[in-house]
């Protein structure tokens, strides 16, 4: 069938089918290779992206549930000049990230967990970050990412375009 | 993992999903935050051929107080996501185990998506909020063919999965008694972060449900007995696990889960005490 969708700010239609999982389209249909797959269970939180405002998994929502929905993935986040968001930023400044994979995710809930909370406590974040799995162990350096990503005020929880992330 | 092909139709309101359940028969399932129907489906453990998608009818989304004095309830939509109950003044103020527990389900992704009439209609014996509203007492507001209907709590989750509703049939809406300033207690055991409770219990006003201790959620009756007959609470709760039958699987074994279910009662019932 065919979707209408916004995905980083640029609307798009394709057709889909029905069981096309929302993960799937953006890597395949969109080109985006960013949004990763990593347990495929709701579990992992590798997929997550905004939809809407909201920090969702991809890989259990279909496309066609976000059809004239504004998705943001984590390509959408720099500046056409390449300046990183905030929450980009802080993940380079504070090497939150060993082997890259859960990276996407987590720059994607660490929004929405700054459009919740714009000044969290370290357990706060752990807390906000329990939907996504580091299998590096990295996250002391997550952690602080996401205090460091706060200072610098509600640009940190919002992502470009015209959606605000809610709570 | 990718589902089985299936016909996708987004209704826009009840009369529109009862009417499309009405065409499509039991091969449709109503798809509202998906994150147990979504789930199973990739597994394909369910294969529906329709998906019949509620997500989008703004009748189902609100929490409000109906009546006043003791006869009050508060009317939960079902569609209400577990994040917006989380966060509603008037849940929060009226009926405080609701948004709680709310904010315990999954993680806040899972959260953002998943909806109380959802879990409702799933019937998950380890699901948090079946368990809390088993707790609280009240109905779960069915819509059919016929009109509407209530199911009283007690006798809406029969079995795995399996609950009082008919394929033709909706959840509207939850009706909660106004719990106010009663005390209440919430105790959830997991290993994992994000994870579902291995066991749990929901303890308000004399009353205490379990998770995950038999094949749908369940009331502790002998508990409940004891506590009204004056006992106190760690003789009442060293019942909880009676009349239970708890699986056995690779998080615990069943003796472990009816340790758990007594531990997880006391603790419970001395929270909503205040002890």
């Amino acid at each position: 069938m065919q979707v209408t969708i916004t995905v980083n700010g640029e609307q798009r239609t394709d057709d889909v089918e029905p069981r096309l999982l929302l993960a799937h389209y953006l890597r395949e249909e969109c080109g985006l290779k960013a949004t990763n797959i990593g347990c495929d269970t709701t579990s992992c939180g590798a997929c997550t992206v905004i939809v809407d405002g909201l920090s969702v998994k991809s890989c259990t929502v279909l496309a066609v549930q976000t059809a004239g929905a504004q998705v943001t993935t984590l390509e959408g986040l720099a500046t056409a000049d390449g300046e990183l968001h905030p929450v980009q930023a802080a993940f380079r400044e504070e090497h939150g990230l060993q082997c890259g994979f859960c990276t996407p995710g987590m720059v994607m809930a660490s929004i929405g967990l700054l459009a919740d909370n714009p000044d969290p406590t370290d357990r706060e974040v752990r807390e906000g970050l329990e939907g996504n799995l580091c299998r590096c162990t990295g996250y002391h350096n997550i952690v602080r990412a996401v205090r460091t990503a706060a200072q610098a005020g509600p640009a940190a929880g919002r992502v470009p375009g015209a959606q605000e992330v809610q709570a | 993992m990718i589902p089985s092909p299936f016909d996708y139709v987004r209704v826009g309101s009840v009369d529109e999903a009862l009417s499309a359940l009405a065409e499509h028969g039991e091969d449709a399932k109503l798809l509202a935050g998906g994150h147990s129907l979504l789930p199973l489906m990739k597994l394909r453990l369910a294969v529906p051929t329709v998906l019949i998608d509620i997500s989008g009818i703004p009748e189902l989304s609100y929490v409000r107080v109906e009546g006043s004095g003791a006869d009050a309830v508060v009317a939960i939509g079902a569609g209400t996501r577990h994040h917006e109950l989380e966060r509603d003044e008037v849940a929060r103020a009226e009926v405080p185990l609701l948004p709680h527990v709310a904010g315990l389900v999954g993680d806040p992704q899972v959260r953002h998506r998943g909806t109380i009439g959802g879990t409702t209609a799933h019937s998950d014996p380890a699901s948090d909020l079946p368990t809390a509203l088993l707790a609280l007492g009240g109905t779960v507001v069915l819509q059919g063919p016929g009109g509407r209907r209530e199911v009283p709590v007690t006798e809406f989750w029969t079995g795995f999965f399996e609950t009082a509703m008919s394929p033709d049939e909706l959840v509207v809406e939850l009706r909660v008694p106004r719990t106010g300033a009663l005390g209440w207690g919430y105790e959830k055991f997991t290993r994992r972060a994000n994870d579902w409770p291995i066991v749990a219990a929901a303890a308000v006003d004399g009353r205490v449900a379990l998770a995950n201790m038999g094949g749908a959620v369940l009331r502790a009756t002998a508990t409940e007995k004891a506590l009204a007959a004056g006992a106190s609470i760690a003789d009442a709760a060293a019942l909880a696990d009676q009349g239970t039958s708890p699986v056995a699987d690779m998080h615990a074994d069943a003796d472990y889960r009816r340790h758990l279910a007594r531990l997880l009662t006391r603790r419970a019932l001395e929270t909503a005490a205040g002890a």
